[in-house]
């Protein structure tokens, strides 16, 4: 039997506050513990929860950048569970009214694009951090991340593969942070991915039971963990065991999913209004407000490098991947005096020569050790024919290894592209001299033999000349 | 509707509150005059009203988004029953 995956994702990111969503308290992460914990956010007795309105601004700008309904009206409710790490006793979050619906993101996959929707974003607060390591058998409580903002991003099932739900949560990852709500840092848990999986036969228009894998905190553990329970799934279903409706986490060490709890142990969490809070109501003038602080947007600016430019919608995207390359695209650009040609060999030296070594790095665009100026003027002395593509990648490595920039690499290494034709003459004059027997099989039909020709000046000229001239020299003489 | 003995117990279990038979059923008697009285409310037409979710029909205010805690750990760690380094401790958990 053929399967199909179902996947969807509910994605928590952290706010960019300074303060908590409901206290004054720092959201600074990396504080000592519990000295971000206010009254508010340890829930002593008597204290009343006042909502940030960086949170909603926030909030509102994720909606607007989706194309969602932003509610004008929405409702926070308590959401009821017993843990240490959430003194209170519920978290507050919002269930019937949240303050995004609807809306949609396009992720492509192998040069195809698709449309996933998204089904609502909600505020709610985090939860502190236990600390299980043994103090004396009990468990220590840190309530600094207590009361931080979270926008809580719920896709519909729509993706049909891992790598779908990898590029949905890529590109839902460069939108939080090219809008600059959320920092994006997945190891301090900035962006957290729970995935929601189940398979069902092809053609099936029921969706299976499904699990939910908690708290995935890398793209490649997702990819990982979608994975692993999918055909686990599969292998349970084709053994004759139903699927039955779980939590699950995923191990990175072992590569497997493992319960966490079924769904007779799941929560009953009685969400109810909480009457703390009034309803919030937004009014126009501050969606306007949001609305205009928007920047372009990835899928926008896209389609611009692709009208003004003639970039491939494949590059574009590529370029537009974060926020961080769009800038350093732009920034070379304007260095370069960009025309069409100019734009083209900046997107491919950036998703090539220096993709790859800031990949290697593991560095981001921002951090590229080569600043967008300097690779301007590598690329420079490509398009006026000082360097054949070839020396310009000597020239990048020995830039990337801190020799200086394009023009004093290119001089200290005697690199200079050589065009001057009278100089190219005498070496295929003198190449020609000494291969008597490759320029009678090219005489004789034997194509073969005008790369070897070609290659012994090539190597003649110690890679200098310029292969275009040496082409046509080498077609006039043989001709000749 | 009213609620059954069980539904009692499994309140007080989500609550957290450990009850005695009695205090069961004293309880099941007054949660359910409140059914009853909800049952009454039932029948008010409300036709074209919107439902609230605030007994109030305002909006909440938003404050400005700054720090303006201090750091009062100290005095609010002298009144916990265990702390360390810190962290405030309570009986182990384990998920």
């Amino acid at each position: 039997m053929k399967w199909e995956t179902v996947i969807g994702l509910e994605v928590h990111t952290q706010l960019t506050t300074q303060s908590k969503i409901f206290s004054g308290s720092s959201t600074a992460f990396g504080a000592a513990p519990n000295t971000q914990a206010s009254a508010v956010d340890i829930a002593l007795p008597g204290v009343l929860p006042v909502l940030n309105k960086g949170a909603i601004e926030r909030a509102i700008k994720f909606g607007l950048a989706i194309g969602a309904t932003v509610n004008r009206v929405n409702v926070f409710d308590r959401k009821n569970y017993f843990y240490p790490d959430l003194p209170k006793g519920y978290q507050i979050s919002q269930l019937a009214k949240p303050i995004v619906e609807h809306g949609a993101l396009a992720i492509q996959v192998d040069g195809v694009e698709k449309t996933i929707r998204l089904t609502r974003a909600h505020l709610e607060e985090d939860a502190g951090k236990s600390l299980h390591e043994d103090f004396h058998g009990m468990t220590g409580i840190d309530l600094n991340r207590a009361g931080t903002p979270l926008l809580e991003i719920v896709s519909e099932p729509d993706m049909r593969s891992a790598k779908e739900a990898v590029a949905y949560a890529k590109a839902l990852h460069n939108l939080v942070t090219w809008i600059g709500i959320c920092d994006g840092n997945m190891q301090e848990g900035s962006f957290r991915v729970d995935a929601n999986v189940s398979v069902r036969p092809v053609g099936q228009q029921e969706f299976g039971t499904r699990r939910e894998i908690k708290n995935l905190n890398s793209f490649r553990f997702l990819e990982q963990a979608i994975d692993y329970e999918v055909r686990w799934q599969i292998e349970q279903i084709e053994d004759g065991h139903a699927i039955q409706q779980a939590t699950v986490l995923f191990d990175p060490d072992s590569g497997e999913t493992r319960m966490m709890r079924s769904k007779e142990e799941a929560h009953d969490y009685r969400y109810f209004p909480d009457p703390d809070l009034l309803p919030v109501k937004l009014d126009e003038a501050l969606i306007e407000e949001m609305r205009a602080e928007l920047p372009e947007l990835p899928q926008q600016k896209a389609a611009r490098y692709q009208q003004d430019y003639g970039l491939s919608a494949y590059d574009a995207g590529l370029l537009t991947q974060s926020l961080a390359q769009a800038n350093y695209f732009e920034a070379t650009l304007d260095a370069l005096g960009a025309d069409v040609a100019g734009a083209k060999l900046a997107a491919n030296w950036m998703s090539g020569e220096l993709a790859s070594a800031l990949n290697k790095a593991e560095l981001d665009f921002a951090q590229s050790p080569i600043a967008p100026a300097s690779l301007a003027d590598l690329l420079k002395r490509i398009a006026d024919n000082t360097l054949s593509n070839k020396l310009a990648k000597e020239v990048f490595a020995a830039m990337w290894a801190g020799e200086g920039e394009a023009d004093a690499v290119i001089e200290a290494r005697g690199l200079k592209q050589m065009s001057d034709s009278g100089a190219i003459e005498k070496i295929v004059d003198d190449v020609l001299a000494a291969n008597p027997k490759s320029v009678e099989e090219f005489r004789a039909g034997k194509d073969k033999a005008f790369n070897a020709l070609v290659g012994q000046v090539m190597k003649a000229s110690r890679g200098k000349a310029n292969p275009a001239q040496v082409n046509d020299i080498l077609k006039r003489k043989l001709a000749g | 509707m009213a609620l059954s003995p069980q539904d009692i117990l499994h309140i007080a279990r989500l609550a957290r509150i450990r009850v005695t038979e009695a205090e069961a059923e004293t309880a099941r008697g007054q949660l359910n005059s409140i059914f009853g009285l909800i049952e009454q409310m039932q029948a008010v037409d409300t036709k074209g009203v919107e439902p609230m979710s605030h007994a109030l029909d305002v909006a909440q205010r938003l404050r400005e988004d700054r720090v303006t805690e201090p750091d009062r750990r100290d005095k609010f760690q002298a009144v916990a029953p265990a702390v360390e380094n810190g962290l405030y401790l309570v009986p182990k958990v384990i998920e």
